[in-house]
Parts: structure tokens; sequence; C-alpha cells
């Protein structure tokens, strides 16, 4: 109920547009004809990256698009709040802003100066992504409380259906990587864990579904994998332990290497970051290749239109073919991907959580460099 | 690349999704989810627990019950086998004394018989002597008739007494 609610919300602040459909700079399915060659390139770069309105459909005349709000602060003008729709006037221009169609700001929107100059104003819009990642974070918040309600509610029996499988998920994540890399302090870190595999996870699903309120390329987006690594990131950080602290700070090195140049401390920050920087690489780029993959893949069809309809059809069915088969990898992806971040996340809070050992490395070393000698030695008296 | 470059709006968008997102769920639901489990876990390992020593506790009452049969079975022999002596115990017993008692019987019915006999033998004793001495009398009367004979007799009765003085 709620989230019809909210669904009627989100199409109030975003008329769409039935009748405007037609002047959509949208490089759309419908306009590619055998006349006007298709720019492969251009459709798949501008799936991955943002909009600022949501394309929905085509029916025969024209597109449905939801237009989300645009919130900017300009120098100039101070907070600017309309609708994206504006924007597609005649002159695409709005108040001085404008959607850039070449340059550094391609496809985002800029303010021209006085001096004709584009400036990029402070952009708070809820572009596409943004309202998918919103709309996606209340279903996520939705399905899993219901699913804590239902399994609260008689917590003694075991749970059939959907909210079986969410347990089952739930505690293959906490048994199988949280636990193992943690150790015994897991439960502290197991709810942000949890919560960052089904955000994922939920929201690599959502963006291989191609119809609303799917579609989006969210977790391919490098702001949105920017956020939850520095999630992890912050968690590993602030609790780490004292010798997670001291071995970046003071390693044990030769003393030449800490002073006076931080050799060591300088090496030693660089790898707490690139930590959080290779989750934020590795799954917004898998995501994004998916995606475009699966787009190239489909443009086969209206690329290989012009190559005569014998090649176009028999190109077709390769093409379909490919997609089932890459979307079913998606599928694996999606779940790898949102596995492999959590799996990571929990080793490096593992690792910043291990404390100082027993016995100094030294000796457990000259341990087992005695330990043969002893055995032979046994042997010999033997 | 635009592609490369994170953008503030969609960072702030996302902190604030995603920032929510956690809130709510770390919060509220998957703390409640593990909590639940785990007690589900710990009823099931504890019903498991204890169906074990139930489980025992009922060998162990069997093993019980079935030592407590094999004891009630050797007695009960051992009462059985009592019995049977005691019976025979008994029976001879019987048999001894109804033997004492016949003979003793016999012996008192072997008394009166001879004390009846002897009586029988002395009533026919002193009939025959009174029917003797009848008979003598008669015949003694009947020879004894006239004195001559009478002196014969007297005579040789003497002489008889002499006879057996010398």
């Amino acid at each position: 109920m709620r989230q019809v609610l909210f669904l009627i919300v989100l199409f109030t602040f975003s008329i769409a547009n039935y009748a405007t459909g037609g002047e959509n700079q949208d490089l759309n399915v419908s306009k590619t004809t055998v006349e006007e060659e298709l720019n492969v390139k251009e459709l798949i770069l501008e799936h991955l990256a943002d909009s600022y309105e949501w394309h929905l459909f085509n029916t025969k005349k024209n597109s449905v698009t939801i237009h989300l709000p645009v919130i900017l602060y300009s120098k100039t003008s101070g907070w600017n709040i309309f609708l994206s729709s504006k924007l597609h006037n005649n002159d695409n221009n709005y108040k001085g802003f404008g959607i850039a169609t070449e340059g550094k700001y391609k496809g985002k929107i800029v303010e021209t100066s006085s001096s004709g100059e584009e400036v990029r104003p402070f952009d708070l819009s809820i572009t596409k992504n943004a309202a998918s990642l919103l709309l996606s974070s209340l279903i996520l918040i939705l399905i899993i409380l219901g699913v804590s309600q239902s399994i609260k509610r008689d917590p003694l029996k075991p749970k059939k259906g959907f909210a079986g499988i969410m347990e089952m998920f739930i505690f293959m994540i906490v048994d199988e990587v949280i636990k193992p890399a943690i150790g015994e302090d897991y439960k502290r870190y197991s709810p942000y864990l949890l919560t960052l595999f089904f955000f994922i996870f939920f929201n690599n699903l959502l963006g291989l579904f191609p119809l609303f309120p799917g579609g989006a390329n969210v977790t391919g987006n490098i702001s949105v994998t920017l956020v939850l690594a520095i999630g992890t990131f912050l968690v590993i950080n602030l609790t780490g332990s004292k010798k997670y602290y001291k071995d970046i700070l003071w390693p044990d090195t030769p003393v030449w290497l800490k002073v006076p140049f931080p050799l060591m401390q300088i090496i030693e920050l660089v790898g707490t970051l690139t930590k959080p920087f290779a989750l934020m690489i590795r799954l917004f780029a898998n995501i994004m290749a998916g995606h475009a993959i699966v787009l190239g893949l489909t443009s086969l069809v209206f690329v290989t239109v012009s190559l005569g309809s014998a090649i176009n059809a028999s190109m077709s069915v390769v093409s379909v073919i490919f997609t089932v088969f890459i979307d079913f990898v998606e599928l694996l992806v999606a779940f790898i991907q949102a596995y492999v971040f959590t799996l990571l996340s929990s080793v490096f809070i593992g690792l910043a959580r291990e404390e100082e050992p027993k016995n100094d490395k030294k000796e457990l070393a000259l341990e087992k460099l005695t330990e043969p000698v002893n055995h032979l030695e046994i042997k010999k008296e033997i | 690349m635009s592609l490369l470059t994170p953008d503030p709006g969609l960072v702030f968008w996302m902190s604030i999704s995603f920032g929510i997102v956690l809130l709510i769920l770390a919060k509220f639901a998957f703390p409640a989810i593990i909590k639940a489990v785990d007690k589900r876990t710990n009823y099931i390992e504890g019903s498991l627990k204890s169906a074990r020593e139930a489980n025992e506790e009922l060998a162990k009452v069997k093993e019980t019950g079935a030592r407590i049969l094999a004891e009630a079975h050797r007695e009960q022999n051992a009462i059985l086998k009592e019995t049977a002596r005691i019976k025979e115990e008994i029976l001879q017993e019987a048999q001894l004394k109804a033997s004492q008692e016949t003979e003793k019987m016999i012996a008192e019915a072997r008394k009166q018989i001879n004390a009846e006999k002897d009586q029988v033998l002395r009533s026919i004793r002193s009939e025959v002597t009174i029917m003797s001495v009848n008979l003598t009398e008669k015949i003694l009367r009947e020879k004894l008739g006239n004195d001559k004979e009478q002196m014969n007799m007297i005579d040789r009765l003497l002489d008889e007494i002499e006879i057996s003085k010398s």
C-alpha cells in the first residue's frame, strides 16, 4: 500500500508528458530508422551515464518519460528548483540553465555565464539514478522490515516462502562471510555488512530489470560505489585495533625506512586507501560492463538493419540468444559482486581488528626453524 | 571521462539513501532477525539436547526395568523352588506322620486283639474247666457209686501220693 502511495507521489512531482514526447532528445530505439544511423556508442554511454528524466517506454507516437526535479545552486541566481521538462523547450534553456551537449560537462546541466562560459552549478538534482536509489532504498527497507517482522512474530517456527529464502540468504552471509572473516566480534558488524550486501544485490537486480522501477545503472555508477566504499573505509578505520594503527604509523620495519622520511607510513596510508578504492572500481566496472554488453548485444538488431533483411534477421536471433545468455550471467554477477564486496569488506574489517599476537613473529620463526632439527636429533638418538 | 568522475549530487543522494537504509535496517531489521534466528537455533539445540537426555533417561529406565524384571524372575524361581521344597517336605512329613499313626493304630489294635484273645482264652479255659469239672463229677458219681470202688480209689490215690513222696 505504501509503495503504491510512493509511486503516486513520485508521479506527481514528475508530470509524465505524453504530449511532448516526440520532441525529446532521447536517443531511443524508435529513432533508429534505416535512414538514420544508430550511434551505438552514444546510446550505451547515455544509458550508463545519469540523466535528468526517467524514460519509461515508447508508445507508437510518444515516449513516456518521468521528468525528475532539478535542484541547483548557482552562485549568481541561488537555489533553483524546477522539473527537468522545463529544459526541453525550444532553445533548451531555462533561466540560463541548459544540458550541455558537448564538452566536459556533456549531459549535465550547465549555466551559461554572462561571459558565455559554461559553468557547472552545484547540482543536487534528483536524477534518474538518485530517484532509482531512493525508490529502491524504500522497497528494500519495506522488504527487509517485512521479513524481520515475519521472523520476529514467531521466532521459534522456521519460515517458509520468501521470509525463509531471505533468512537463508542472511545467514549464508553471516555464517560464511562475516563470521569467518571477522571472528568472535562479528555481531557488531553484521548489520552494516548485511545492509551493504542487500543494498548492492538489490540494486544490481533492479538494474537488470529493464522496466520501471528498474533499468537504471545505479551500482554501475561511480558515485554510488564511491559512497559504499567510503562507508567501508570508515568502518575499517574507525573500529581498527591498536595493532592496526601501529602497523600504519610505526610498522615493523628498519627505522631508516620510517625516519626521517616516512616512506613506510606513506605506503601504509596509500594501502588503506587502495582497499576501498579497489572495492569501488570493482563493483562499478563489473556492473557498468554488464549493462554495456547487454546494450551492445541488443543494438546488434538495429545496427544490422542496413545490411539487408537476411543478415538482420539472423543477427537478431543471435542477439536475442546472446542477450539472454548475458542476462543470466549478469544475474550471477549481480550476486557475486554483492558477495565479493561484502566479503572483502568483512576481510578488511577483520584484518583491521586483529590484535597483537602473543608470540613475537621472530620467536615463531625461530620455533619453526628449530623444530625439524629437534626431530632429526631425536631420530638419531633412537 | 565523465563516467569515472563522481557526481556530487548523486553522491549526496546516495549518502542520504544509503544512510537511511543503513540506519533503519541495521537498527531495526537485521539485529532482530539475527536475534530471532539465534533464539530459534538455541531453542532447537536445547530441544535436541533435552531429547537426547530424555532418551538416555529412558534407556536408563529401561535398563532398570529390565534389571528389576530379571530380579523378579530370579526371585520367583527361588520362591517356586522353595515352595516345591516345602511341599515335598510337608508331604514327606505327612507321610511319615501317617505311617507312624498307622503303626500306632496297628499296635493298638494288636494290643486290643491280644487282650481280647486272652480274655476269650481265659473264658474258654474257665468254661472248659467248669465243663470238665462237671463231667468229672458226673463220671465220678457214675464210677464211685458203691463203697468198694470208693475204697479202691482211696487206696490207689494214697499209693500214688506215697510213690510221689518217695
